[in-house]
């Protein structure tokens, strides 16, 4: 039901408020609820002699992971340049060019790789996911498994899940290689330090939490991107226009949620 | 053709319905019973109610109040694994068939044999063929939906309902989008499935021809409400003026009143 127009503007606004507020609080508990239930396939499955498929994962890991491996190379590749070429600038003023070493290998692995990397496969796979699911639910693929006593979340969303929760980190740690390797090649060249005191520097920087940081995070991306691409796709009506709305709401909402994410983590990991 | 209602327990049993969409009344106090064996037509225009009435017979979803049993069960009180096991018995075909189009036919029929059973590899083929050759497939297995007709993809989708053998099948529409000689052979094909494998079958539609052609009975909603139950004959002799009017496809007429079309197409403007 539509707002009064006969009402006075503050209570359209508070109402439209509310609404949104209740919509966006049902939205993340469906979230959760669908997380908690693809866990409970992975795990409970096999004895009620319904496992996760194991063949539509490893299927769902070539789409989401090894495909994307060459444009994630690429752009973090870049993404190394371009912090190096910022960096030297930057610290050039304070006579530490060299310095910048530490700034790319910390900012890379921290932030960058997971961050570029979640983009990436958002961009990618969570559209996909919900250009699929979409299409599944309109042309009533969805509802035909459900009648056929097939759990939609166990064989849709499961795979998906562990897929993403195993590719995306992997991708960070070629990311976080790729953009170290890319700014070295700019320190190589702009600074003439050879390659080999680069990475030792970056190694010596270094430390096993700033690593894991950026692993622990996106982790977090992956449950991100496919929560909101699945939701996304399973809310689809009305044909064709509704595919291609929700493929751009989900994109633009999971990378938002990314980067909230990612400011909200961050504060705590680094407490 | 099927036994009385005093002595054998219903298929289907739907005991005062009533559901809403939003804060509309879709359905209002349905009262349905499928006799096992029956082929069940049921009939209305267009938001009649009628595929809001499939939906909650398959469990897809939740009532207002009222109950649905299928196979002696109630549904609206049973937990997620429970559906799950009760529709291994169960298999529908959807309006456009709803084939999975990322598979092949044959593993589209296939696929309730893979996830409900632990038959072996030779044995889920040798059935896909079964049930392809029962449909009029027979090595169409390896095509993709997409390379279907429209009345292909209905008999592909009819192979899959069957797979597991099912008590109950369902059909939506099945002569949607079909010309009128596709869709008398797949008429002929649900009456032959019934023949061979002694399904119940419940078909919801609005073609009268189809109906007529295959039903046991039919049952007539109209506007949420059920107008009639009978047989063929029965519905035919019905003297209702609703039903004289879909039989013979005469508009019912609104009358106009001037004044409230005047404010409908100024209502609103300044």
């Amino acid at each position: 039901m539509a707002a009064d127009p006969a009402r006075p503007a503050w209570y359209r606004v508070t109402d439209a408020v509310g609404r949104v507020t209740v919509a966006s609080v049902s939205q993340i508990g469906y979230a959760c609820a669908l997380f908690c239930e693809s866990l409970y396939w992975l795990f409970a499955g096999p004895r009620r002699r319904q496992p996760v498929s194991m063949s539509s994962t490893a299927l769902e890991m070539m789409k989401i992971g090894v495909q994307a491996i060459p444009i994630t190379a690429i752009l973090s590749l870049s993404v190394g340049i371009m912090i190096a070429i910022q960096g030297i600038h930057t610290l050039r003023d304070f006579g530490a060019e060299a310095r910048v070493v530490d700034a790319i290998a910390m900012s890379i692995t921290r932030e960058f790789g997971a961050l570029i990397t979640a983009f990436l496969v958002a961009g990618r796979s969570g559209s996909a996911i919900t250009a699929q699911l979409g299409s599944m639910r309109i042309s009533q693929e969805i509802d035909a498994l459900q009648v056929m006593g097939i759990n939609p979340v166990r064989y849709l969303v499961a795979p998906l899940l562990i897929a993403m929760l195993v590719m995306l980190p992997c991708l960070t740690v070629l990311a976080d290689v790729m953009g170290i390797l890319g700014g070295g090649l700019f320190c190589g060249f702009q600074l003439n330090m050879d390659m080999q005191s680069y990475v030792q520097r970056s190694l010596d920087v270094l430390d096993a939490n700033d690593i894991t940081q950026g692993l622990f995070k996106s982790a977090v991306f992956a449950v991100l991107i496919t929560l909101v691409g699945v939701i996304n796709g399973f809310a689809v009506t009305g044909g064709a226009s509704g595919v291609g709305k929700a493929t751009t709401h989900s994109v633009v909402a999971s990378i938002s949620a990314i980067i909230i994410a990612d400011m909200i983590f961050t504060f705590f990991l680094n407490r | 053709m099927f036994a009385q209602p005093s002595q054998v327990a219903p298929v289907i049993e739907v005991r005062d319905l009533v559901t809403h969409y939003g804060s509309r009344r879709i359905l209002d106090g349905v009262n349905l019973t499928v006799q096992p064996g029956e082929i069940m037509v049921i009939m209305g225009s267009s938001g009649s109610g009628k595929t809001t009435l499939l939906n909650h017979m398959l469990g897809l979803s939740r009532p207002s109040s009222g109950n649905i049993f299928l196979l002696g069960r109630d549904v609206g009180a049973m937990s997620g694994s429970e559906l799950n096991d009760l529709r291994k018995q169960i298999g529908v075909t959807f309006q456009g068939g709803a084939l999975f189009s990322s598979m092949t036919v044959g593993e589209n029929v296939q696929l309730p044999l893979r996830e409900h059973t632990q038959l072996d590899e030779n044995t889920i083929q040798i059935m896909t063929r079964m049930k392809l050759e029962i449909v009029n497939l027979a090595g169409f297995e390896h095509f993709m939906p997409s390379e279907l007709s429209g009345g292909m993809a209905k008999r592909a989708a009819v192979a899959r309902a069957i797979a597991m053998d099912p008590k109950l099948l369902f059909f939506d529409e099945p002569s949607a989008g079909l010309d009128p000689v596709v869709s008398a052979g797949l008429d002929e094909l649900i009456l032959r499935l019934r023949r061979a494998m002694n399904i119940t079958i419940v078909v919801v539609t609005h073609e009268l021809q189809s109906a007529f052609k295959i039903a046991d009975r039919i049952t007539m909603l109209d506007h949420g409400k059920v107008l009639m139950t009978g047989t063929v004959d029965e519905v035919r002799a019905a003297k209702d003026e609703h039903m004289q009017h879909l039989f013979n496809r005469l508009l019912e007429e609104v009358p106009i009143d001037a004044d409230e079309y005047l404010q409908r197409l100024t209502e609103d403007i300044e």
